[in-house]
């Protein structure tokens, strides 16, 4: 257990503090994921064609091209890209991301695919009547969305928005490749300087663990509370 | 877009698609067997056959797959008896170590799929098993098991894919599968988009495939009610 100590004989710190990194990628993915659901989700229910194309072509891709992938190509990708527009801006010099934010850009990305068909699928099982109804009263379509229609999907897309946290919080171990100290770097990190790869590998385990049993208990609350009129 | 470009590095990362077919078959079809056997588990009624089974998927379903690579390829060759046993010859292959991996996990997802098609079998049709005097393993391929496939296949497909987007964890150990020559060819030659573009859509195409397939399973096992 000495491996754990705090301080700067042990790991504990350097692994709490891991740790709480992991917690804030996956909590930025998830919140870029909601935001570019809510438009991919509004493409994919629209009646424009062309635009019903775009949501299911960026579903379609994030969710059959392994996450790895997608890491790679804004790892290696980002800066590249960020200079490009630079570029055009009069800026020549040498732009480098920050591995955060090309994690957090990057699960989120996924993330917002699995998100959008949550949403989408919220949306549609919502009855008829509320949005005749909305629009009978006189509503405009901003309105009515944002007081009538979102919040009741937010309650049935509950269960699902649980489970693509879920996925995202276990996407987020594989920003470690980029070199980002979350719960896997910092694991790789301890593993290689004490020569104990199965304890410290194990104790990832059990973090995120702990990490997804705590946030499926938190869920569950949450359902409860929204449930209660039904 | 560069033509040329792709035509240069195409045969490799086709090549390597090789790699990662034959690891999701392989952990695919280990994968059942494992995800029967646990499903199995899970509706006996001995206390401690369903707790391991019910731990086992927890902890599978709970972390991700790359700490179970991790554990598996890094971690156990620091266990002295494994080292000395004979399962040391497969487990200091990354090759073997990922499919075990893969096959854990994927058992891990298959089991609950299987449970709950085991879960949604007719009383009725046990009881009438029953009464016609069929023994306890005819009952089980013949009644049994062919409700289970047609349940879970609509699911079972999901995990299939799932799978296959897995298997590009193999180039975290070394393995070159697609993922890992992608990502070679992308650190020596620093073309991002082009490689992701195919790379992408071999995965695509291979997506494509298992879900028509699954769809004409479905077609072919569906029969009226």
């Amino acid at each position: 257990m000495g491996l754990l100590a705090y301080g700067d004989t042990g790991w504990g710190d350097e692994l709490f503090f891991a740790t709480l990194m992991t917690i804030a990628v996956a909590a930025a993915a998830i919140f870029i994921g909601f935001f570019l659901a809510a438009i991919f989700a509004s493409f994919k229910l629209s009646k424009i064609r062309i635009l019903n194309l775009i949501g299911s072509f960026y579903t379609t891709v994030f969710r059959g091209v392994p996450e790895l992938l997608v890491i790679y190509l804004f790892f290696f990708g980002g800066s590249g890209a960020v200079m490009y527009v630079a570029k055009i801006f009069g800026y020549d010099g040498y732009i480098e991301i920050n591995a955060f934010i090309t994690g957090a850009i990057s699960i989120g990305i996924i993330s917002g695919a699995y998100s959008t068909e949550v949403f989408r699928g919220a949306i549609q099982s919502i009855n008829k009547g509320q949005f005749e109804a909305s629009e009978v009263l006189g509503f405009q379509k901003k309105i009515y969305y944002y007081k009538i229609i979102i919040p009741q999907m937010l309650r049935l897309a509950l269960p699902n928005i649980s489970n693509v946290w879920q996925i995202t919080l276990k996407d987020t171990s594989l920003i470690s490749v980029t070199g980002l100290v979350e719960i896997m770097r910092m694991s790789y990190i301890a593993a290689g300087s004490t020569r104990d790869p199965l304890f410290f590998y194990s104790f990832a385990a059990v973090l995120y663990l702990f990490l997804t049993f705590f946030s499926m208990k938190l869920f569950n609350k949450l359902e409860q509370h929204y449930n209660k009129g039904y | 877009m560069d033509l040329d470009f792709i035509s240069e590095h195409f045969p490799r990362l086709l090549k390597a698609t090789k790699l990662t077919i034959e690891l999701t078959c392989l952990s695919l079809f280990f994968g059942i067997f494992v995800g029967v056997f646990f499903a199995i588990l899970r509706t006996s009624k001995n206390k401690i056959l369903f707790f391991i089974s019910y731990y086992y998927s927890y902890i599978f379903r709970g972390t991700p797959l790359l700490v179970q690579i991790f554990i598996i390829y890094f971690g156990l060759g620091q266990v002295e008896w494994i080292r000395e046993s004979f399962l040391w010859i497969f487990l200091k292959e990354p090759y073997s170590c990922a499919i075990l991996a893969f096959t854990l996990n994927t058992g891990a997802y298959s089991s609950e799929i299987f449970r709950s098609a085991f879960e949604t079998i007719n009383k009725g049709i046990l009881e009438a098993a029953e009464g016609l005097g069929l023994n306890k393993t005819h009952t089980f391929f013949k009644i049994k098991l062919p409700i289970v496939i047609k349940q879970s296949l609509p699911a079972y497909g999901n995990e299939m894919i799932l799978m296959l987007k897995g298997t590009s964890l193999a180039s975290t150990v070394t393995l070159l599968d697609l993922t890992g020559v992608a990502k070679h060819i992308i650190s020596t030659t620093f073309r991002p988009v082009e490689v992701f573009i195919v790379a992408g859509s071999i995965y695509l195409l291979m997506t494509f495939i298992i879900h028509n397939f699954i769809k004409f399973l479905e077609k072919r096992l569906y029969y009226p009610k």
